[in-house]
């Protein structure tokens, strides 16, 4: 067996292109399935991603597809890409195409899976057997364990559900993909990221959430003292969102980002059902709300019931 | 132009589903129904396009069982022209419900087709995305902003740490993210009038269509319970706690 993953990046400050941390928790979960694990970066100007893509702990081969056609991973382009490499691979080729659930994982694989005529299995949390793996539904209300009979089995990776594996102690070959598949219909046209210096919302080790209790968007000063006192990233519940306050991609739930820290402190938080299914797999949960009776205390390790203006300050200072 | 929206009958966004003892799914007897938030966004940009002279004929297109009639009516009182019902019975897995809408698509010829992107059950965020492989056409996923202008759409998306723009030649797929619009409710005037708007009911045989799916379902469980910890009484016990029991500071 021979697993293809598909590698993720970002662009960092500095216009570097820079390995998403997601790849590693995919890595992991090909590491989990067993077999050869080949790794496969598609963009234009992506070759400090391949070097980094190489040294992954258990990564056997890293293909590079270097080309302006896959430039910010257009799934148009990139689609045919990786059904190309698993048809001319051929039936002793790729048993599983892998991709993080990213906003271009989830781009990108279920137009993989379409063009080899078989069905994607998305966002596993588990590795039950090489055919076997657990996916939550219904906003994390249900945990299905689905088995596949597909030829290639196309699945994209929750990263909360898979330890990342070392990114160092790895030296893959590196081989370069000639092929360029310009289908023509779609262009980049620009993009506006939030530049932050705190960590990234999926990959911090704390996060600090606000939500509606918040009352509005200036008053999260309140928690970026705290975070960076802790070297947190911060989210939102979608109540704060959809008030305004902050940004979508700050989003914590079922319609936003799944996190699973070390530490998730929910800060005004009510503690909807679609909230807590982007959070609750935290390995430690504090909730500060002044509403004793708020259903986010049910999931909490540590609660405290509590004016927020006044603890968060206190918090910060005593962090 | 002519719009082609999908919509999908789901669980109300407000039930807390509950697991079967059985562990054979989740319990759907008795439990409200709507139509996926994600489509209602959809169906609303349909609207807006059309009252903004951009779109001419709006059809809204579900796959699904019989009583998918009555989203396919809501989704005529908020301002489609028309609705197809591709009934199956059965639960379909995305790749199945791609390649129906695609053959809906061969027949309709829209220029733009609109879809939620992911449904509140399966969660699968697949299906749009699937469609414009099979048609051939550019997909916009997760769209905060539509923007058609002569023979391209502009789709701004949200992506992970902010927003990107893309330029798709038409006919293209969009799917809707949270924040494109904001979803009106349909007036008791509109909801009599979509009463007597043209629905369609075919099946999916009909349609020539291999609906096979490559996987299944062995089991569906509740998830782990996470248990309620302790209600501390201050700020100085909830940092010591977090210094010294949980050890994450």
């Amino acid at each position: 067996m021979t697993i293809l993953v598909i590698a993720d990046y970002s662009t960092d400050q500095q216009d570097n292109k820079v390995l998403a941390p997601a790849t590693l928790n995919t890595v992991a979960a090909a590491a989990k399935i067993g077999g050869d694990i080949h790794v496969l970066v598609a963009g234009a100007f992506v070759s400090a991603v391949a070097q980094a893509a190489a040294k992954i702990a258990g990564v056997a081969k890293v293909l590079v597809a270097d080309n302006a056609a896959y430039t910010h991973q257009l799934p148009e382009n990139v689609a045919p890409l990786v059904a190309a490499l698993v048809q001319e691979a051929g039936a002793a080729g790729y048993s599983h195409i892998l991709a993080a659930a990213t906003s271009n994982g989830k781009n990108i694989l279920p137009r993989v899976a379409a063009q080899l005529d078989v069905d994607q299995i998305s966002e596993i949390i588990s590795v039950e057997s090489a055919d076997t793996f657990k996916r939550p539904i219904y906003a994390g209300n249900a945990i299905a364990t689905v088995q596949s009979n597909a030829a290639v089995k196309v699945i994209t990776v929750r990263a909360t559900g898979f330890d990342p594996v070392s990114a160092e102690g790895g030296s893959a070959a590196v081989e370069t993909v000639a092929a360029a598949h310009d289908v023509g219909i779609s262009s980049f046209v620009g993009e506006e990221l939030a530049k932050s210096d705190r960590p990234e919302l999926t990959a911090a080790k704390i996060v600090v959430s606000g939500g509606r209790g918040m009352q509005n968007g200036d008053n999260f000063k309140h928690l970026y003292a705290l975070a960076d006192k802790l070297g947190a990233a911060i989210g939102a519940s979608r109540a704060a969102v959809d008030a305004g306050f902050v940004p979508n991609d700050m989003q914590v739930g079922q319609t936003g980002k799944i996190v699973a820290p070390q530490l998730y402190i929910a800060v005004g938080i009510s503690g909807a059902i679609q909230h807590l299914a982007g959070m609750k797999d935290s390995k430690v949960i504090v909730a500060i709300n002044k509403d004793e009776e708020a259903p986010i205390f049910q999931v909490a390790d540590y609660g405290l019931v509590a004016d927020l203006f006044e603890a968060i300050p206190e918090m910060a200072a005593l962090a | 132009m002519k719009i082609l929206v999908a919509v999908k009958r789901v669980v109300d966004y407000n039930v807390k589903v509950r697991v079967k003892a059985d562990n054979s799914g989740v319990d759907l007897a008795n439990v409200k129904m709507s139509m996926n938030p994600f489509c209602e966004i959809a169906v609303e940009e349909a609207v807006r396009l059309k009252e903004q002279g951009v779109a001419t004929e709006i059809v809204v297109v579900s796959i699904g069982p019989s009583t998918a009639q009555e989203q396919l009516r809501t989704a005529l009182a908020l301002g489609a022209d028309r609705a197809i019902l591709v009934e199956s019975a059965e639960d379909l897995t995305s790749l199945a419900v791609a390649k129906l809408l695609k053959a809906v698509v061969d027949k309709e010829q829209p220029q733009l087709v609109i879809l939620g992107k992911q449904a509140i059950d399966s969660d699968n965020n697949q299906t749009g995305q699937m469609l414009a492989a099979l048609s051939g056409y550019g997909q916009g996923t997760f769209a905060s902003k539509v923007d058609i202008s002569g023979d391209s759409v502009a789709v701004t998306r949200e992506v992970d740490g902010g927003a990107q723009t893309v330029s798709l030649k038409l006919p293209a797929i969009v799917t809707t993210d949270l924040r494109l619009n904001e979803p009106r409710y349909a007036s008791l005037p509109n909801i009599m009038k979509a009463k007597k708007k043209p629905l369609e009911v075919v099946t999916a045989d009909a349609l020539g269509v291999s609906t096979a799916a490559t996987h299944s379902t062995v089991k569906v469980e509740a998830p782990a319970a996470r248990s309620a910890g302790i209600k501390v009484k201050s700020v100085a016990e909830l940092v010591e706690k977090l210094k010294n029991e949980a050890k994450v500071i």
